[in-house]
């Protein structure tokens, strides 16, 4: 059986006959060749692929491709402007809240959404809106300075949260 | 993940019609790690996503009514569940990550009945009733046993309804990596009547009536002095041995009562 799933991605329409068992994660990184979202675990837990589905932060492992239908879906693709990183891109550069990499997508997705819904989150709040992401590489302290940094460059231009 | 055909339901009576032989689908936080993992293998998965009306949160007739197809982070950030049931609010918004919350459902919790799920806590423990497609059952009738439930085969929850309460916690002790709760406990007080509710520690959900009977009495965290839980039965894997789990019940639950002391 295949099924037909039309969506948006990252602003374009997109339209495949897929098997049904694919998941929005393979959609992303095999047919549309989007490979910024990253496959960690497989098993709901680490949050390196994690993407917007109509502006919430899911786990595109987690996902049929068939179940994005007719939504939109952002990347870690879709945030920048050009050349313009999008703030929390820039803040997660500016404080090195990575070390290799390969978590920083998900963990970006995830802070996004975190921040849309609250603009000024305590630290704690920070740790425990992240704790669907694991990063073994940096012990997080960066991570949590670069989220804070960037709840301040959107307060202070919210026009950019706007357009994620 | 073994093949199946896949059918996107309109309508309830749609959904049931197309299910026999396959499984529903909510929010599939537990349903695609469990096709993954080629545990199930249902001819058909029938996304309930596009059926208008199942989601959405109500006070009716005193009660506060909460369709199947509502995401925890949706009970989580209401203001009416945090201002009529403020432990539910809180235990919605405890459930897995904020990634999963924005996908799962409470149908879709309660249907599995993981023995480490939160919702099956709250569901007994405020004494909730289910509304299914063909009719309403109690909690006390409706969790009966590991993954199993009183449904049947192709019955649908429609929506979960919630008698108003405000003197209640739920405390739990989350698995560090999928914060499944390796016990949680829910604590109600609502009249003369107390429940305390046990999820994650053994096969289903199940209550503690000595622990009931000591906080009918003296609704305080002292009056759980001295009480212990066996662990014959209760579950042991790598994060916990049984005695472990044991353990956990009563300081969970004193835990639990000390927060709905300050309700």
């Amino acid at each position: 059986m295949s099924v037909s799933v039309a969506l948006e991605v990252n602003g374009r329409a997109v339209s495949l006959e897929l098997d049904p068992r694919t998941l929005l994660v393979e959609l992303l990184r095999r047919e549309l060749r989007l490979t910024g979202t990253h496959v960690g675990c497989d098993t709901s837990q680490c949050g390196a692929c994690v993407v917007h589905v109509d502006g919430r932060a899911v786990k595109s492992c987690t996902m049929l491709a068939v179940q994005a239908a007719g939504a939109k879906v952002t990347t870690i693709e879709g945030l920048a402007q050009g050349d313009q990183l999008h703030p929390v891109q820039a803040a997660f550069r500016n404080c090195h809240g990575l070390q290799c990499g390969y978590c920083t997508p998900g963990m970006i997705m995830t802070t996004v959404d975190l921040l849309r819904r609250n603009p000024n989150p305590t630290e704690h709040e920070i740790r425990e809106g992240l704790e669907g992401n694991i990063c073994r590489c940096t012990g997080y302290q960066n991570i949590v300075r670069a989220v804070a940094e960037a709840a301040v460059a959107l307060r202070e231009a919210p026009a950019a949260s706007a357009s994620a | 993940m073994y093949a199946f055909n896949y059918v996107r339901a309109g309508s309830v009576s749609e959904a049931v019609q197309a299910v026999p032989g396959g499984n529903f689908l909510a929010g599939g936080m537990t349903l695609l790690p469990s096709l993954k993992l080629r545990l199930a293998r249902p001819d058909q998965l029938v996304d309930l996503a596009g059926i208008p009306g199942l989601a959405g949160i109500e006070e009716v007739g005193g009660r506060i009514v909460i369709g199947a197809m509502t995401r925890h982070i949706d009970v989580a950030s209401s203001a009416l569940v945090r201002a009529k049931i403020p432990a539910l609010a809180d235990l919605a918004g405890g459930i897995g990550d904020p990634l999963v919350r924005n996908r799962g459902t409470i149908g879709g919790s309660i249907a599995n009945n993981d023995p480490s799920a939160d919702y099956p806590a709250a569901v007994v423990g405020f004494d909730a009733t289910i509304i299914t497609d063909r009719r309403e059952i109690p909690a006390a009738a409706f969790f009966t046993g590991l993954f199993s439930t009183a449904l049947q085969p192709g019955e649908l929850v429609l929506r979960v309804s919630f008698p108003i309460v405000h003197r209640a916690a739920y405390v739990k002790f989350p698995s560090p990596a999928s914060r499944y709760a390796m016990v949680g406990v829910m604590v109600v007080q609502a009249g003369k009547d107390v429940r305390v509710v046990v999820t994650g520690a053994g096969p289903c959900v199940f209550r503690l009536p000595a622990f009931e009977q000591a906080l009918a009495a003296n609704f305080s965290a002292a009056a759980l002095e001295g009480l212990t839980v066996p662990a014959d039965g209760l579950n042991q894997d790598l994060h916990g041995t049984a005695e472990y789990r044991a353990h956990l019940v009563p300081v969970m639950a004193g835990r639990a009562v000390a927060q709905a002391q300050g309700r």
